[in-house]
């Protein structure tokens, strides 16, 4: 029998575990058998996917340790390179699994800027309404899995509580409850559904006691600040140095937030605080983004009242780039053009390269497009916050015990599918 | 405390070195400087550590390939460091174009730590080298893998249509369980 393998690979019958491979990447105590090396992952529950991590341990105590990435590439950047422009945003839902809203905006905003296209004030409100309950889905992840990993089994079963209602007004917007692909170049998808209003100001109505609750849980639960308080610090200067961002940064103290700093979709004209922390422990990073959910509300709030006064359509009027509406078909021969052109041919863009980055609930999420003067990319890339969290993994985690590794992946929220796109 | 004016970092850059700067372009309010490849280290230093600049965060490394077109006298490969400064709150793109036959560029992780993985991406990805470079290995592909997937003369799919003509051929090479 043929073995199956990967194309391009040599066909080895196995990896024989050399431990001369790791010379240099482990200290020489590992090599003489003093310390022990473990492999963690890539299938362990508290690795939030498949991330595999070689730990070298001296007892409990991490000397070394070793983050692996890969398992999940799924070759997004190269697939979006043989697609048209438009075409590109389903992928992007794929990357960053619980913040898709995010992943298509960034990308949609590439594209939007590499084209000079213009959105409607409508459209931007729409946008920032699932960019927050986008950070809302994805701080109840990290949040129910965080605790989880702490011992903390009930919060999960909360937090998924109310992860439900937001992806069930995702499926109201987008049709879909995961990978939405509803912001697009120059708006978003279609207008608000009927249904969808009520459900988000119903929601509003109770998530704040919620938040209350997971708090009375364990902001001042003394198993779990022992577990996460002087855990995993992250000094101001390491942070910056490491590329982190988003909550991580801050939790170190760092006032950067992409929605204040260079704002988007009309970030500048909501009123909300960006939460800091002191120390750049675990117990800081969990206070940041429990904050953070309050933060969201008041925008979300802020939002539905703007969505009242907001000009222009929920996408752009701009025929060369935005698909006209299905009832024109049967009566405009221009839109049937356009229509034909768009989903065969796609647009044109010059071949000139654009950098945007946004604030994903994890951090700094940047996408780099270049394109050709054709209808396709040249380059795509995703300067993704999950990557950079884990190059700095061995950085955070070094003299800390093994259990608190767990805390601190927990604490630097990482999704697999955003770091590896 | 009195924060420095800010400068303008290709003219800083230009009276530096400016035997460095190849080129400085503008598109849609985005500067990009471009450099010689083997001053990139000296360049995101000196951008880094000058008053008035202060580019002290890496956002990212993004590797492009013009195949089968180039650009500056032939030259196939491109790197973009993408900077920014927390201080002055502004964007700059360092870039540096290489050849084909010799894709090296100085690693940047003396500067930047956060370049440690990224430029490990962009030489399994593109195969850039990054001399000086730690621990350049792959990191996403399998250690055995063959090519850098993101080249644009990679093949994006790897089934090839089976056709009356080729059909014989493809069941030669096809990987599936044979008497």
């Amino acid at each position: 029998m043929t073995m199956m393998t990967h194309p391009g690979a040599e066909a080895t019958s196995s990896w024989e575990g050399n431990i001369e491979e790791l010379r240099n990447l482990v200290s020489d105590r590992a090599l003489s058998g003093e310390t022990l090396l473990l492999n963690m992952g890539p299938h362990h529950p508290s690795t939030h996917g498949v991330l595999r991590v070689l730990l070298e341990l001296d007892g409990e105590e991490i000397v070394t340790c070793l983050p692996d990435v890969g398992y999940l590439h799924t070759g997004i950047e190269k697939n979006i390179e043989s697609k048209t422009y438009e075409k590109g945003v389903t992928l992007t839902d794929r990357m960053d699994y619980l913040a898709p809203m995010s992943n298509n905006a960034v990308f949609s905003m590439a594209v939007e800027k590499l084209a000079g296209l213009d959105v409607p004030e409508r459209a931007q409100v729409i946008r920032v309404i699932c960019l927050e309950l986008t950070r809302l889905n994805s701080h109840l992840v990290w949040l129910g899995t965080h605790a989880l990993d702490l011992g903390a089994m009930s919060v999960f079963l909360y937090a998924f509580r109310e992860r439900e209602v937001i992806l069930d007004m995702f499926e109201m917007l987008s049709g879909q409850r995961m990978m939405t692909s509803y912001i697009r170049p120059g708006g978003v998808w279609r207008d608000l559904t009927p249904e969808f209003l009520p459900a988000l100001e119903d929601f509003l109505g109770y998530f704040p006691a919620r938040v209350s609750d997971y708090e009375s849980l364990l902001t001042n639960n003394p198993i779990f600040k022992d577990r996460t308080q002087g855990i995993g610090i992250v000094e101001p200067e390491d942070a910056l140095a490491w590329g982190m961002s988003g909550p991580c940064l801050r939790g170190s103290g760092v006032n950067w937030d992409i929605r204040k700093a260079m704002p988007y979709s009309g970030y500048e004209q909501y009123d909300f605080d960006v939460p800091l922390g002191e120390h750049g422990d675990v117990y800081d990073r969990y206070l940041v983004r429990i904050e953070e959910m309050r933060q969201s509300v008041r925008i979300l709030k802020q939002a539905i009242k703007r969505l009242e006064s907001a000009g222009g359509g929920f996408r752009s009027d701009n025929r060369k780039f935005v698909p006209p509406p299905r009832a024109e078909l049967g009566r405009s021969m221009e839109a049937v053009i356009h229509h034909f052109k768009l989903w065969t041919e796609g647009y044109t863009l010059p071949d000139e390269e654009v950098y945007v980055g946004i604030e994903s609930p994890r951090g700094e999420i940047g996408c780099y497009l270049h394109g050709t003067g054709g209808n396709k990319p040249r380059r795509v890339r995703f300067k993704t916050p999950s990557f950079m969290h884990i190059s700095s993994l061995g950085m955070v985690s070094q003299g800390h015990m093994i259990a608190d590794l767990v805390a601190i992946i927990g604490s630097i929220d990482i999704v697999l599918g955003d770091s590896d796109r | 405390m009195q924060i420095p004016a800010a400068l303008n970092p290709a003219d800083a850059l230009k009276g530096k070195m400016a035997d460095a700067v190849l080129d400085v372009k503008t598109f849609r309010d985005e500067t990009t400087i471009v450099v010689e490849p083997s001053r990139v280290p000296e360049v995101l230093h000196f951008l880094r550590d000058s008053r008035g600049l202060v580019y002290n965060y890496l956002s990212d490394i993004s590797p492009v390939d013009y195949y089968p077109e180039t650009r500056y006298d032939g030259r196939r490969f491109a790197v973009s460091y993408h900077l920014y400064s927390l201080l002055y709150n502004r964007r700059l793109r360092v870039k540096t174009y290489l050849f084909e036959d010799d894709p090296t560029v100085p690693t940047a992780t003396e500067v930047y730590p956060a370049a440690n993985w990224l430029e490990r991406e962009a030489h399994d990805m593109m195969g850039i080298d990054f001399s000086g470079h730690p621990d350049l290995r792959r990191l996403l592909m399998p250690d055995d893998w063959k090519g850098h997937p993101h080249r644009r003369d990679y093949p994006l799919g790897y089934e090839t249509v089976m056709f009356s003509f080729n059909a014989e051929n493809i069941a030669k090479h096809k990987p599936f369980a044979k008497e």
